[in-house]
């Protein structure tokens, strides 16, 4: 009789202090927003409202922007290097000690597994922090001449996906070269930005230096189109992208965008069949595949397209679907009702359009929003499952004969973003890295990340890098 | 002999060499992942009732007297004598010469359903004649023993004479007929790589052991995670090949219960549920039957005894 029962192993949530409405933070306190509006924020896997936060009208994003700007030229700007990376350290030592409290209000604000927020996302943020921190002093070696200046004032805006790490790939690199920040984080998920905000207070650091204003998709154009901001961050949809793209047009402003992709992982015949088997479940599962840089295409060699599916199923229906609390869950919530009901439609046109659609057998809780993972064979490019991002636990697989139908399949897309190969032979690796139109590709591993590397775009995936020596450009102006 | 090859080095190789490569790091992060896995209570007390009755019981040691072997049986039949609600170990493990001591102690002591394991074919190195091997197995055989833990030559493997350890696997596997099952130690702290163990694991297979087994016990490391995790992959892989259930016996360093449950757990991910049976996963320990044994009296009382409680041997 077998009994092998994973237990509900669910983290407590006592660590975490949610309060029942959070204010805007400008100028190193948190105030009432002028716009007299509050708007909630639920747990995505519960549908429970977690605590009332504030919306930021343009008045509110004014007062942002000018105490950024006056913390820029009174103290951010006039303070030794040294003493700027020694805040950027203090943060991420603090980000250490309360990584736990950040990983399991992540958790409940997004619904991603608590494995997820407390191995990658919250350890990950802190790495930014550290790694920038030791770049603050050193500029002159960024590449970008001798005497780099930052911008001034950077207004950030950053997605649900990766709420606290799109917050550290921000703004530690702003800090750390010398500019002040106005962040929007996204609707749906504000609660570690907010308390991101206490973890700036703790490290005393200058008030206005960071400003965290709450709002939607206005609140950010406010930010986008302020004539007091240098410079334009932005992680999210290719849509809005273009949108910031075409009102900073003409303007003074830099910009740096993060958007969207499609990125194929190609597995040849010659893969090593069960660790890629994890790669793919780990590229397009990982965060529910809410990840820009997911795996969402399936590229594999058709003579081994049987094996490789017959396993990726058995694998998949060991995925625990459920409580994102719990320690043994792998696939949480989806983060919204909206991208519910948009990872829904996409998924339908697969049908419709013939692919075959396949998922293991699993009880969705009743409560929240859930997807089960799922994977489309039969896919062929023109279908709409192929082409669209679809930012859900959705992967469609194609097949290819060759290498070099391989890279045109893996190319044919408006995005490029990342990419994954797989193979036992290092020659192959590198000529199919060197003809993919993509900002990251993994060999034989997928969603891998760290603050040392650059990342970013081709195509409609982006403009610019974050992370690495190459991140730091995007915030500073070449010096003689 | 399974229809995938046809007994020549030839195609031994042809099949080996089409193996899929395993990728070391992607092998070693999904191991490390499952060992974060947390099990309910009531089922960790019926995993350590399975990990008590999956123990082969082990002494092997030069200082090995027939007093301490007997000792072992004893504790082998009621690995807990103040509560009968313990079942009895998987078998018990010895050199060659202890095989009539453990076998008359076990019969006199009501295990006469407890098998006798015996390491042979020169254990722990292998490094003997092919005589000698067959005369090694014959004795543990004729002395009593149901099971032979015989050790592959890495020496022959690691040169590349795929067809001699096959054919040494084979010869040993007709000793043992139906007198007693074979367990193939591949002694993988030797072959170190992970595509050497799956290669390993498939030569033995093929060649018709019962059992693959990690290790001697004498060489570290031995039963590491990513190890047992490419064995696992290569039992279930080899069923959905050939409809035949081959079994998985971790040897060496697996000392806490905790460690018990981590092999558990990849036992239930990747070779899947049939597998937790002691006749298809067995652990190679001697110390780990008391931890399993303390945790035990720990669920049913609430606080952990002292090590006094139980029984040295």
């Amino acid at each position: 009789m077998n009994n092998f029962e994973y237990a509900q192993a669910p983290e407590s949530t006592a660590i975490v202090d949610i309060k029942s409405e959070y204010g805007l933070f400008i100028n190193g306190k948190f105030v009432a927003p002028k716009s007299g509006k509050r708007f909630e924020t639920i747990n995505p896997a519960t549908q429970e409202v977690l605590a009332k936060v504030a919306y930021a009208n343009e008045l509110d994003v004014n007062l942002a922007v000018s105490a950024a700007r006056n913390a820029f030229t009174k103290t951010w700007s006039k303070m030794p290097a040294a003493e700027r990376g020694k805040y950027l350290f203090r943060i991420a030592r603090i980000l250490q000690e309360r990584a736990r409290e950040f990983a399991i209000l992540e958790t409940l604000d997004n619904g991603k597994p608590i494995r997820e927020s407390r191995d990658t996302d919250i350890p990950l943020a802190a790495a930014h922090f550290f790694y920038h921190a030791g770049w603050a002093d050193k500029l002159e070696h960024a590449g970008v001449g001798n005497n780099p200046k930052p911008y001034g004032v950077a207004g950030q805006i950053i997605p649900w996906n990766f709420p606290m790490l799109m917050l550290a790939w921000k703004i530690a690199p702003a800090l750390a070269t010398g500019n002040t920040v106005v962040l929007k984080p996204a609707e749906t998920t504000p609660l570690t930005a907010l308390l991101f905000a206490e973890v700036c207070q703790q490290a005393d650091l200058p008030a206005g230096v960071v400003n965290i204003v709450t709002g939607d998709g206005t609140t950010g154009s406010f930010i986008v189109n302020h004539p007091g901001i240098d410079k334009i961050a932005f992680t999210g949809s290719t849509g809005v992208g273009k949108a910031i793209a075409k009102a900073v047009a003409g303007t003074k402003k830099s910009v740096t965008l993060e958007l969207g992709g499609k990125a194929a992982n190609i597995v040849y015949e010659d893969a090593p069949i069960d660790e890629a088997v994890e790669g793919i479940v780990n590229g397009i599962f990982f965060n529910q595949g809410h990840v820009c840089c997911a795996g969402s295409r399936l590229l594999v060699q058709e003579n081994i397209q049987d094996e490789l599916i017959e396993k990726l199923k058995r694998r998949m229906s060991l995925i625990r679907v459920g409580n994102p609390l719990d320690k043994n869950t792998d696939l949480g919530a989806i983060n919204s009702a909206s991208q519910l009901a948009r990872i829904k439609e996409i998924a339908d046109s697969g049908d419709l359009e013939g692919a075959q659609r396949w998922s293991p057998a699993c009880n969705l809780p009743t409560k929240g929003f859930w997807y089960p993972p799922t994977i489309f064979t039969g896919v062929s490019q023109s279908h709409r499952v192929a082409k669209e991002e679809i930012f859900g636990p959705v992967l469609s697989v194609l097949t290819f004969r060759t290498p070099a139908e391989a890279i045109e399949k893996a190319n044919n897309t408006q995005y490029g973003l990342s990419a994954g190969v797989w193979t036992d032979k290092g020659s192959k690796i590198l000529w199919t890295a060197q003809r993919l139109r993509a900002g990251v590709i993994w060999a034989n591993t997928f969603n891998k990340f760290d603050p040392t590397s650059p990342f970013g775009g081709y195509k409609e995936s982006g403009w610019g890098r974050e992370g690495g020596r190459h991140g730091l450009a995007g915030y500073l102006k070449a010096g003689n | 002999m399974t229809n995938l090859i046809d007994g020549s080095e030839v195609s031994l190789r042809k099949f080996l060499s089409n193996l899929s490569p395993v990728d070391q790091i992607g092998a070693e992060s999904r191991a490390a992942t499952l060992a974060t896995r947390s099990i309910k209570n009531e089922s960790k007390n019926w995993a350590i009732d399975l990990a008590i009755r999956m123990v082969d019981l082990t002494t092997l040691e030069g200082a090995d007297t027939p007093g301490k072997v007997k000792a072992l049986a004893a504790k082998a039949v009621r690995p807990d004598p103040t509560d009968p609600s313990v079942p009895s170990v998987g078998a018990i493990c010895v050199y060659n010469d202890m095989v009539k001591v453990a076998r008359t102690a076990l019969d006199e002591n009501g295990g006469k359903n407890i098998p006798v394991a015996a390491v042979a074919t020169a254990f722990p190195s292998g490094r003997a004649s092919i005589e000698v091997k067959i005369q090694d197995t014959k004795d543990a055989i004729a002395n009593g023993a149901s099971e032979i833990d015989m050790v592959i030559d890495r020496g022959a493997f690691l040169s590349g004479h795929l067809g001699e350890v096959f054919d040494e696997i084979r010869t040993i596997k007709d000793l043992c007929g139906e007198k007693a099952h074979l367990k193939v130690i591949l002694e993988t702290g030797e072959l170190v790589t992970l595509d050497n163990v799956r290669k390993a694991s498939y030569l033995a297979m093929l060649a018709g052991g019962d059992f693959i087994k990690t290790s001697t016990g004498k060489v570290a490391p031995a039963a590491t995670a990513p190890v047992v995790y490419v064995m696992l992959e290569a039992v279930r892989d080899f069923y959905a090949l050939t409809g035949t259930k081959i079994g998985v016996k971790p040897a060496g360093g697996i000392r806490t219960t905790k460690d018990a449950i981590k092999q558990l757990v990849l036992v239930n991910e990747v070779a899947g549920p049939q597998w937790l049976d002691p006749s298809l996963f067995r652990i190679g320990a001697s110390a780990l039957l008391n931890d399993l044994l303390m945790q035990r009296m720990k669920m049913r009382d609430g606080y952990y005894p002292s090590p006094n409680y139980v029984t040295l041997d």
